[in-house]
């Protein structure tokens, strides 16, 4: 067996057959339960080690070649494919829940497939162009078959495209600044190529516009997969460029860099998400603001970089979840997440309202709940290096809480006396207690997401040194 | 010295060509200028990479055109050219837009010669050229086709320039692969919006 093939041509095959022989109900299942096996495995058989079963020798040898290039998937890489796959896993059983987008398991799996090529190809820059195959195949989930397509989708159509060139020819000149690291020009425009194609991948300050739009004109489940799943991937990329090049990774400019537009994400995603009435947007914003707190920890100038970014990435996929799921119920029982047709709205649905405030007061980083111990690690060493830095993070905290506070108000202000009633399904009120639980158990058990992440610092042999 | 000439022809070819992409409104001759500047661009990427992968390249090309000409074929004439936001909008103000990238073209070519020798100016002109090309397209337009129209021309001016300093045949794959799935995806966001939504059939 081969760990490639496991991780990445199987689940692309499932989505494949599960688009063209599987109807939509069955989807959601078969596909969950492939993503769940598939973290399963990672979790308990080790990459590149002979296990012994009864008489039965078992082992899944590492790489594969293709086209005269490997793919690698190592032994420290068995942790992270059980969190992905895992998360992967509850988009996916929730997918029958929120009610929404044809193909999203099967287009879904594919997606996670490419991506997780993406960490696996070598050499690792060719990355870029598997974000982007990924980015496509987003595009028919975002917009269903009726529906125009709205100015979100075609900036982020261009803002995923631009950023391609500019990774791989920044690759192609990293490797010249390595060859020759005297050359302050040619460190200049790698630097400056690869900042620009990292700001289009991330939607980094102000390349973000195309997030509110997103998540206003596109089905909100769907939109927060995707903010999840691509930037938890071009994290990972990029602290793989962070990892391999020396140069990178001492420069004191470019971890400036990193701060300053990380806090300009996070204040202006808490700022501008106190001041709007859409709670789709409210969570574009709010997402905005996280990716912000990402590139904060990735330019600290600390050991612990490693263990603060995906601190922040595990629960990041699950207050999504649970956030866009809430959303969708919602949606279809409204037809819009305009503040004006919500009111009121949590004596007809008060599971779905909790689950969305609650995911939202974890995004602030509020005591008990899954955001509060990575905002907690990344203060502590912000702290150390700068107390503006970590002033403007509160700021923009503050404003994703403003908004909480706002989304809060207008869910509970009921025109007259209106009985409560519970209108969700028993599957949604599961999916949804089950992720509101998860939140908790994150808040108050961090320790417990530490047997996943305790092994990935290893992936990134310099990082953290 | 020969080849040196039919390079820059090429060059001349994809001036030609981005020119009629961005001044004119009828789909069937920007599609029809797309084809022609793949031509262009197998040429000029010929010069780095063997013979069969610039096919490839050229290949990919037509059968993007394919589907996005086979897809705009379907939809009905009133959807031709949806009114565009943008201010200025006159032909002369594109013409002028393509003289100015393709003046800054011209005076960057011989700089990234002298800091990576042994691409060749017509390599470096046409690709510098395809790539501000298209940044004009997308910065004069939301209309999808013209979106579209405009991120292939850019990733085609790259894709030269790549060539010469990358020959993977997984890169090669991979960018063919990207270029496809952009024309796919184009054609999908064209359709959208056509068909009626399962509770207009109810």
């Amino acid at each position: 067996m081969n760990a490639p093939i496991i991780w990445i041509a199987v689940p692309f095959a499932a989505g494949f057959l599960i688009l063209f022989f599987l109807r939509e109900r069955a989807s959601s299942f078969i596909g969950g339960s492939v993503a769940m096996l598939l973290s399963l495995i990672a979790l308990v058989i080790p990459i590149d080690t002979a296990l012994l079963i009864g008489s039965v020798s078992l082992k899944i040898s590492s790489s594969i070649q293709f086209f005269g290039r490997s793919f690698s998937l190592s032994t420290a890489d068995g942790s992270l494919l059980a969190i992905i796959y895992g998360l992967a896993a509850l988009w996916f059983f929730g997918t029958e829940a929120s009610g929404s987008a044809n193909h999203f398991v099967s287009l879904g799996l594919m997606i996670v497939s490419l991506l997780t090529a993406s960490i696996a190809v070598e050499p690792f820059l060719f990355a870029a162009l598997l974000l982007e195959m990924a980015a496509m195949l987003v595009i028919p989930l975002l917009i269903p078959t009726y529906q125009k397509p709205g100015r979100g989708v075609i900036r982020f159509l261009i803002y995923q495209t631009l950023a391609m060139p500019f990774i791989l020819f920044s690759g192609w000149m990293l490797a010249g600044v390595e060859a020759s690291p005297g050359d302050i020009n040619i460190t200049i425009q790698a630097g400056t190529m690869l900042g620009l194609g990292f700001a289009f991948l991330l939607g980094v300050f102000p390349l973000y516009n195309w997030i509110p739009m997103l998540t206003e004109e596109s089905p909100p489940y769907v939109t927060g997969f995707l903010l999840w799943v691509l930037p938890a991937f071009t994290v990972i990329f990029s602290l793989g460029f962070l990892d391999r090049y020396t140069w990178l990774r001492t420069s004191p400019q470019l971890s400036a860099a990193m701060t300053l537009a990380g806090m300009l994400m996070v204040v202006t995603g808490g700022v501008f998400a106190s001041l709007q009435k859409h709670v789709g947007r409210i969570m574009g914003y709010a997402a905005v603001a996280e990716t912000g707190l990402l590139v904060l920890a990735m330019g600290l100038r600390s050991a612990e970089i490693v263990n603060v970014t995906f601190l922040l990435l595990v629960p990041r996929g699950l207050e999504l979840a649970v956030w866009a799921l809430a959303l969708s119920i919602i949606k279809r029982k409204a037809n819009s997440l305009q503040f004006s047709d919500l009111q009121g709205l949590v004596r007809s649905h008060p599971v779905a309202v909790s689950a969305v405030i609650l995911a939202h007061l974890s995004m602030t980083g509020f005591p008990l709940l899954a955001g509060f111990p990575p905002r907690l690690a990344l203060w502590q060493e912000l702290a150390h290096q700068s107390l503006a830095t970590s002033f403007w993070v509160f700021l923009g905290m503050a404003g994703l809480l403003i908004a909480a506070t706002r989304t809060l108000a207008v869910f509970v202000m009921a025109g007259g006396e209106k009985a409560w009633e519970l209108n969700e399904t028993w599957i949604q009120v599961t999916m949804l207690g089950l992720g509101v639980i998860g939140l908790f158990i994150l808040g108050m058990f961090p320790q417990v997401i530490q047997p996943f992440i305790a092994d990935l610092p290893s992936l990134f042999i310099h990082l953290g040194r | 010295m020969i080849l040196d000439i039919v390079s820059w022809v090429a060059v001349g070819l994809a001036l030609v060509t981005s020119t009629a992409m961005l001044v004119s409104r009828d789909w069937r001759i920007s599609l029809g200028a797309l084809a022609a500047q793949y031509v262009s661009a197998f040429w000029l990427v010929t010069r780095h990479l063997p013979f069969v992968m610039g096919s490839a390249k050229l290949i990919t090309g037509w059968m993007v055109v394919a589907a996005l000409g086979m897809t705009r074929l379907g939809l009905s004439a009133t959807e031709d050219d949806s009114a565009e936001s943008f201010w200025p909008r006159g032909q002369w103000f594109r013409v002028f837009l393509i003289g100015v990238v393709a003046l800054v073209a011209a005076g960057s070519t011989a700089r990234i010669e002298a800091a990576i020798p042994g691409l060749g100016p017509p390599v470096i002109a046409g690709s510098l050229f395809l790539i501000g090309a298209g940044a004009v397209h997308l910065g004069m337009t939301s209309d999808v086709l013209r979106v579209i129209l405009g991120l292939l021309t850019m990733l085609t001016g790259f894709e030269i320039l790549y060539a010469a300093v990358e020959s993977s045949i997984l890169v090669t794959g991979l960018l063919s692969v990207v270029n496809l799935g952009l024309a796919l995806t184009g054609s999908y966001l064209l359709l959208a919006g056509s068909s009626p939504s399962e509770e207009d059939e109810q």
